[in-house]
């Protein structure tokens, strides 16, 4: 066995997971700071360690910008009561929040967030069928929903779980479609050539711009993001899927939502915005120094940041889709665009090969 | 023994207990775990792909039965009421008979592979790429996939025609 491979592959892990982690608490406090701006509101200001204040220059700032918010949720939901209702079903009660977050985490390991940083190359499995591999994990995430709505044996959370069922499998349908040409243009499944490829080409976005609108918004559809977000409509179904949740059990849904979004950002970053790259300054090859590949992988955060930014401000700024007209979007609209995107992508491909 | 023999024998000890709890748990006669042990036996079937380097079949086994088939067996399973079925007794006869079918299955495994020599068995290599399966697909075999995809459309047309309500 290869111990070098064994260790830097569990470093990489830890790390990776550490990073998906915090960005989806501090997504929170994004969308929180964000959703109130848009309000005319002021978000999240108090929350602060008493030391804080004693810190010369940075203190007053740092009290003021909700930067411990995140931290206070965390121990707010482990020490908030656990509570379990006497009509559950038992095993899947407990076993729907763990299911709906391991997904979100294992689709992470095919993204390349960085090119080299000394030999090693900056993405935890480099395979093959890469983006088949993602969409494969994704499709898992729903059995987290549809189990919870079951559980928990009561009407909202039920037809939560049962929308949710219906919903994902529909746009999984397009989000795999759309991407096609993406792979026909790049010509190889494997997410680091798809990311070469758009090195020495300019950025997928230039040349696959409906698959990009499909996949954004089946994005939406899929992390269960408003407009979309019918399995958890509070304004219809009480909660949702989770309704009869609280505590820890609540907060591994939501940062199962959050790990989901990052993720897709993750993933949309890979496909269309040329990954870690940048066209200038050298950051579209691989790195030959540390600093260099450090470079690349800020890259690769910033413009996942960007994308995480439009996930949550068109959540704040859109109505949520009534149910029929969801899956008329998806079936109706997507699926024959979709379709007819691959038809053309390959004709076009055909008549200049 | 390396790891991957090791991990071959998990994944068979898996595939094969979840397959049976799928259809006989003694502990629990709702469809919707059977359902879930299905998935289990899936995941871990595509387990075994990976070890084989078919790295395709295995994501796409995740990807349309896990993924998309059982999720739509979960959604019908739920909206149709089956206490009946969950407490529905194990009966004698179709007991009996599952257990010869699948008798005279393993019979005539037993006696091909007892016919074949092992050191025929050659190691897979890694060949379950796409590009290696969809040359084979649409050179090789372009006929039978052609005709299977109409089949399913036949299929899907046919449900569709069964399932609309009269519009006049």
């Amino acid at each position: 066995m290869n111990w070098n491979f064994v260790i830097f592959s569990i470093v990489k892990i830890v790390i990776v997971i550490g990073v998906l982690q915090t960005l989806a608490a501090y997504a929170v406090l994004v969308e929180r700071k964000i959703s109130a701006w848009i309000q005319d509101r002021v978000g999240p200001n108090r929350v602060a360690p008493p030391f804080v204040k004693y810190i010369p220059l940075a203190g007053p700032v740092l009290t003021r910008m909700g930067i411990f918010q995140p931290l206070a949720d965390g121990v707010k939901f482990i020490l908030k009561e656990d509570f379990t209702p006497a009509g559950v079903r038992k095993a899947y009660f407990w076993l729907a929040p763990a299911i709906s977050v391991i997904p979100s985490i294992l689709v992470v390991a095919v993204i390349p967030f960085g090119s080299y940083m000394g030999h090693q190359k900056m993405v935890i499995a480099d395979l093959n069928v890469g983006i088949l591999y993602t969409f494969g994990i994704v499709s898992l995430g729903v059995y987290g929903i549809v189990l919870a709505g079951y559980a928990a044996n009561s009407k909202y959370p039920f037809l939560g779980g049962i929308r949710s069922s219906a919903q994902m499998i529909s746009y999984e349908i397009s989000m795999g479609m759309s991407v096609i040409p993406v792979f026909l243009i790049a010509g190889s499944l494997n997410l680091s050539r798809v990311i070469s490829w758009q090195a020495q080409h300019g950025w997928l976005l230039l040349y696959a711009p409906l698959s990009f609108i499909i996949f954004l918004v089946a994005g939406f559809a899929e992390t269960n993001r408003l407009p979309f977000d019918l399995p958890e409509a509070e304004t219809e179904l009480v909660g949702g899927y989770h309704t009869e949740y609280s505590s820890m059990k609540f907060a591994l849904f939501f940062l199962a939502e959050y790990s989901n979004m990052v993720a897709a950002s993750g993933m949309i970053t890979t496909l269309f915005f040329g990954g870690w790259t940048l066209p200038f300054w050298g950051l579209d090859q691989p790195a030959h120094t540390a600093w260099i590949g450090l470079a690349q992988v800020l890259v690769f955060l910033a413009k996942m940041a960007f994308i995480m930014t439009l996930f949550i401000w068109v959540r704040w700024m859109f109505p949520r889709f009534r149910y029929d007209q969801l899956m008329d979007l998806g079936w109706r609209r997507f699926v024959p665009l979709a379709l007819a995107n691959i038809v053309i992508t390959a004709v076009v491909l055909w008549a200049r090969s | 023994m390396g790891i991957s023999d090791i991990l071959f024998y998990v994944f068979a000890a898996m595939t094969l207990s979840c397959a049976a709890l799928v259809i006989a748990n003694p502990f629990s006669r709702n469809p919707v775990t059977s359902a879930m042990f299905l998935v289990l036996t899936i995941v871990s079937m595509a387990g075994l792909f990976v070890l084989l380097h078919a790295f395709f079949l295995a994501a796409v086994q995740i990807l349309v039965y896990a993924g998309a088939v059982i999720v739509l067996f979960l959604f019908v399973i739920m909206l149709l009421d089956l206490k009946a079925e969950a407490r529905r007794k194990i009966k004698f006869y179709g007991l009996a008979a599952g257990v010869i079918s699948v008798g005279a299955i393993v019979a005539i495994f037993a006696r091909n592979l007892r016919s074949t020599p092992l050191h025929a068995l050659a190691s897979p290599t890694a060949q379950g790429g796409t590009t290696a399966l969809g040359l084979l697909l649409f050179r090789q075999y372009v006929l039978p996939f052609e005709v299977i995809s109409v089949l399913l459309l036949v299929a899907m047309v046919g449900v569709i025609l069964l399932s609309r309500k009269d519009s006049k």
